[in-house]
């Protein structure tokens, strides 16, 4: 539980911290993820830039019927955003479900979803966001598609040397739910689905479902959207199209749930946060 | 002199505020990690990563070589250092030798292996890591029932059946109880390996004087007087120049209890090095290397009229002892061995233990140590032969108990419960949920397709461990009382606190014996060199054993302190109370203080009385106390999920007589959440490599605040006759109370689907593949 020796630096711009990391260094954010495997030694990076304080990667602010968020804004500033809370409720309501308050103190929105853990909230929401990540590098800026930047477990489309800049989310008039089942020890999600439905006219207009914890990679359950997409939204219509959020997905297994329960829990958890984003839209 | 004879606030019984808790708080209490030596080096162990292997070679060169390091030791260094001890004893019993460092073999994942010794924590660590150790990795075995299937792989290659000893013990005629019996119930029933997990990790402090042979080791224990025997006897050290400190300790829970290599190893590195050294356990460590609890396999058979009258029961216990036997490793099972009849009459039991060797870590005392097996065990079985007789769970529960008349009451097992009115707790949990109603909401919600769930738990324990010829190191414990010249009140007592508050409860019993504030009183404990010597903080005995100790030491010296008053008022009788002794003939009075002055001033002397106001008291306890209880449990469960819902949870214990009810109640409420913590979340998983899986906060479920339910507690009175105090212990009440109170709950609201037992922890899984697969059947 002690970690080996490395060099710390805490820049005092982001050109500083990019040019630092463009020379190998690792970069350190809440560090929720990063410290505890350093102590394990399961990390052993020899040089840290420290992120989260860089003042201009903390903010969240509305542009052009988007919102950015900075990407050391702290899981608590998302969470208790007031703007957040109206107009993109599901970011915050998942930002409320990670680890534990001091967890939330710390972690960072980017670091999160820069680490890519395959059990993490955010990117559930984020991919039934339609998110984008913009990745910034010395002398590069460039915006992927949350689909797109979720690559495998702990791998995104960041390039070395590359940080998350920001997450751009939508101005979300959508009725939304994030459910999740906790991993009891971690608080980490066994399965976590993120909803968002719009009705027009009576029936289901729009649809959009990520999940996260299943298996690799967080994903959009496109089978069950387009199955809902046209509907009344019944019980039945819920249920039968909660049924296929975990379609052609290979479910991990571990000591708290084996593939098998994860499926499971996936359908249970997308019906719970398909009746709940309805009830909103 | 005074002459007011006002009578002061008396403190024993009432809500006093820890008097610990301010340091606690405010983060300026001393832990073993906070104490920093002149010259203080630091060591870091390196562990085996494997279950089992052999050690073909050690280079040791590359760390002797890295910076800041100034000694590197391993097996060979430490062969003749002393071995770990074991302090139990059984007939024909095998006891491995235990070294402070690995010899040739390694036999679990974490066996210390080599010590490396640095100007920092940080070096030493570095260090450890540059040590080559060649393993030739063998097959290890890390299931106690799988150890003793034949052809298992030795985990010590002299006992090829993997087997440290067998137990036996028998009362009545357990044959003909199960001949005559209308019904036999039979179950195999575990209770899994825990990690303890006490909130601070071990650590230790050593400091080896040469000059003096003064030897100071500041370890995180329970028991220091023991910790300085047990060296004083491996380190062929005078005991007298052995100083042995536990500071701060946070926490124990039984894993606090042991001597551990460490502690050995610690000090004999000081003794090489000529320096203090240090060596703080990680917290990975902590899962690995201190002793974990539990690890039964029990198979029951109860036999029973149809009636429900228990006539027989018969217990086989496999229990998982790991590599090594730690102090009291052996001891464990035997302690379920004497509570298997729990609180029912039944004279005929059999019981036979085997203890299996593994590739894990030492089992030890934790939290109940054998009782919560015993009474998980009990209750579950009782509740099976209930469901088969048909019986509510309260019925057969009231037909078997002890009667009120039968006290002092022998058991099967050859214990004497001291009192009793079993019913009592019962029937008030009864009251607090009305139960007749309950049950008709219960039977409403299952019309309604709910799986609900009413679970009782009458438990009995062994508390005030003990009298001295049922322990391994005496069961006795000590007191001192000290007026100084002041009148100020010091207290040395042999226990060792750890998080219980007997700072403040026997500041309670002192102030009130001398009639005096208990600003007034100051408890000392857990410096071998202030406490004339102690037993230490487990068991439950804290109070029970070490609070009466302090009770008769004030008796001791309240005659003396009447002599005093006597001269001083020059009268032929005093009485002494409220913190003055009087004399009633001329009304007059003089303090304590002003006797305590002029004891030290000493210008005159009573009659055959000495100068100073001391008293020790060492105290035997005639027998162990038996606190019992009822734990009732409401449960529900979500059948899409498997997960299970907490909805009340009464506790209603009988601790005998409380000297502080915050302090019982906190007990209470810690003790639950432990119980519920193996009933529901928590697991020491080793693979079939001996590889600990759950050996992180992340993967091992521990309580946390907010997955605790209400705990609404209360508490019937039944004063023991084991003391003057009446107090019976609460440590482990909740503990042992809570594991199964929740299973049977759980089952019972599975029930319906066919459900007659379900092993611990109730993992969402594990219930929901119940649920489903009786969703199959019935769909």
């Amino acid at each position: 539980m002690i970690s080996q020796s490395f060099e710390y630096t805490a820049p005092k711009t982001l050109d500083e911290a990019l040019g630092l990391l463009a020379e190998g260094a690792k970069p350190l954010a809440g560090g929720q993820s990063l410290i505890p495997m350093m102590k394990l030694r399961l990390a052993t990076p020899e040089r840290l830039v420290d992120l989260a304080r860089l003042r201009d990667l903390n903010y969240i602010r509305e542009q052009g019927g988007n919102i950015h968020i900075g990407a050391t804004t702290t899981h608590y500033e998302v969470e208790s955003s007031t703007m957040l809370r109206v107009k993109c409720p599901l970011l915050s309501a998942t930002a409320a479900c990670i680890g534990d308050v001091q967890v939330r103190n710390v972690g960072t929105i980017g670091g999160s979803v820069a680490h890519a853990d395959p059990a993490a909230d955010y990117p559930a929401t984020l991919q039934a966001l339609e998110a984008r990540v913009v990745l910034k590098g010395v002398k590069t800026e460039r915006t992927v598609a949350a689909a797109d930047f979720f690559v495998d477990t702990f791998t995104t489309a960041l390039e070395p040397g590359e940080i998350v800049r920001e997450i751009v989310v939508p101005v979300d008039p959508s009725g939304t739910s994030y459910q999740k089942s906790y991993q009891p020890a971690s608080g980490f999600a066994v399965v976590g689905v993120a909803a968002r439905i719009l009705k027009s006219g009576g029936k289901i207009s729009q649809v959009r479902i990520g999940v996260t914890g299943l298996s690799n990679c967080s994903y959009r359950a496109t089978a069950t959207e387009k199955a809902l997409e046209g509907k009344a939204g019944s019980a039945e219509d819920l249920r039968a199209a909660a049924a296929l959020v975990a379609q052609g997905v290979e479910a991990n297994s571990d000591l708290h749930a084996s593939a098998d329960y994860r499926r499971h829990l996936a359908t249970v958890y997308a019906e719970r946060a398909l009746i709940a984003a309805l009830a909103k839209a | 002199m005074a002459t007011i004879a006002t009578k002061p606030e008396t403190f024993v019984g009432k809500r006093i505020r820890r008097r610990e808790d301010p340091r606690l708080i405010t983060g300026t209490a001393t832990y073993v990690d906070d104490i920093k030596l002149p010259g203080m080096y630091y060591a870091a162990i390196l562990r085996s990563p494997h279950g089992a292997a052999k050690i073909r070679s050690i280079n040791i060169k590359p760390a002797l070589a890295a910076k800041g390091v100034v000694a590197v030791f391993t097996g060979k260094d430490t062969e003749h250092a002393g071995m770990v001890p074991c302090g139990a004893a059984l007939p024909g019993l095998r006891v491995p030798p235990h070294h402070l460092l690995a010899m040739d073999r390694v036999y679990f994942v974490g066996h210390p292996v080599a010590a490396v010794v640095a100007a920092d924590r940080y070096l030493a660590a570095d260090a450890a890591e540059l040590i080559e150790v060649d393993y030739d990795v063998k097959q290890a075995v890390a299931d106690p029932e799988k150890a003793l299937a034949s052809g298992a792989p030795a985990v010590h290659p002299q006992w090829p059946d993997n087997t440290a000893f067998t137990f036996h013990q028998e009362g009545g005629d357990v044959d003909k109880a199960f001949a005559e019996a209308d019904v036999v119930v039979k179950q195999r029933i575990t209770s899994q390996r825990l990690v303890p997990n006490a909130m601070e990790t071990r650590g230790v402090v050593a400091d080896w004087r040469a000059a003096e042979r003064a030897l100071t080791v500041f370890t995180s224990t329970q028991a220091p007087h023991t910790v300085r025997s047990l060296l004083a006897q491996i380190l062929g050290l005078e005991e007298n120049r052995l100083r042995v400190v536990a500071p701060e300790v946070g926490g124990g829970f039984g894993s606090k209890i042991d001597t551990y290599a460490e502690e050995i190893l610690m000090a004999f590195v000081a003794m090489k090095i000529h320096k203090p050294v240090k060596w703080i356990e990680s917290r990975r460590e902590n899962f690995l290397c201190t002793i974990h609890g539990r690890g039964h396999v029990d198979f029951y058979e109860i036999a029973a009229k149809r009636d429900g009258e228990i006539t027989g029961i018969k217990l086989k216990i496999i229990q998982d002892l790991g590599a090594y036997l730690q102090l009291l490793t052996p001891a464990i099972p035997t302690l379920s061995v004497l509570m298997m009849p729990g609180l029912y009459r039944t004279k005929n039991v059999r019981a036979d233990v085997v203890g299996a060797f593994t590739n894990c870590m030492a089992t030890d005392a934790y939290r109940g140590a054998g009782r919560p097996e015993a009474t998980h065990g009990i209750e579950r079985m009782v509740d099976m032969l209930a469901a088969e007789l048909q019986m509510d769970p309260v019925e057969i529960r009231l037909k078997n108990f002890v009667h009120n008349d039968e006290f002092p009451f022998p058991t099967a097992t050859g214990l004497v419960y001291d009192s009793g009115d079993y019913a009592a707790p019962l029937r008030k949990a009864m009251e607090v949920v009305d139960y007749t109603k309950l049950r008709a909401e219960q039977a409403d919600a299952r019309r309604a397709g709910k799986l609900m769930g009413i679970g009782i738990c009458t438990y009995g324990e062994l508390c005030a461990v003990g009298p001295s010829p049922a322990t391994p190191v005496g069961g006795w414990e000590s007191a001192q009382v000290k007026i100084e010249p002041s009148g100020k009140v010091t207290v040395m007592t042999g226990i060792s606190p750890h998080g219980q508050g007997e700072e403040t409860t026997f500041a309670q019993i002192a102030a009130d014996e001398l009639g005096v504030d208990i600003d007034e009183i100051l408890v000392s404990h857990g410096d071998t060199s202030l406490v004339q010597y102690g037993i230490g903080t487990y068991g439950s005995r804290g109070t029970a054993v070490g609070g009466t100790a302090l009770y008769f030491a004030l008796q001791d010296l309240k005659p003396k302190i009447k002599k005093w008053g006597a001269m001083l008022l020059d009268a032929e009788e005093v009485t002494f109370e409220g913190g003055k002794c009087t004399d009633h003939k001329t009304g007059k009075s003089v303090t304590i203080q002003e006797i305590a002055a002029a004891s030290y001033r000493a210008m005159r002397l009573p009659a055959n009385t000495d100068p100073g106001l001391t008293a020790t008291h060492f105290w035997e306890p005639p027998n162990f106390t038996f606190p019992f209880g009822a734990h009732l449990v409401v449960t529900e469960v979500d059948r899409a999920t498997g997960n299970i819902a907490i909805k009340r949870y009464i506790a209603v214990d009988d601790c005998g007589n409380i000297l502080n009810p915050m302090l019982v109640e906190g007990q209470v409420h810690g003790g639950v959440a432990q119980g519920l913590g193996q009933a529901l979340w928590e697991q020491a998983v080793y693979d079939d490599n001996g590889q600990l899986i759950t050996g992180e906060f992340t993967d091992y479920t521990m309580p946390r605040a907010h997955m605790m339910p209400f705990i609404e507690t209360s508490h019937t009175i039944t004063p023991t006759t084991v003391n003057p105090l009446g107090v019976k212990g609460v440590g482990e009440a909740g503990t042992i109370g809570a594991s199964p109170a929740v299973v049977n709950s759980v089952v019972d609201a599975l029930s319906p689907l066919g459900v007659r037992h379900l092993d611990m922890p109730l993992t969402p899984e594990k219930i929901w593949k119940i649920v489903s697969k009786a969703a199959g059947r019935t769909a």
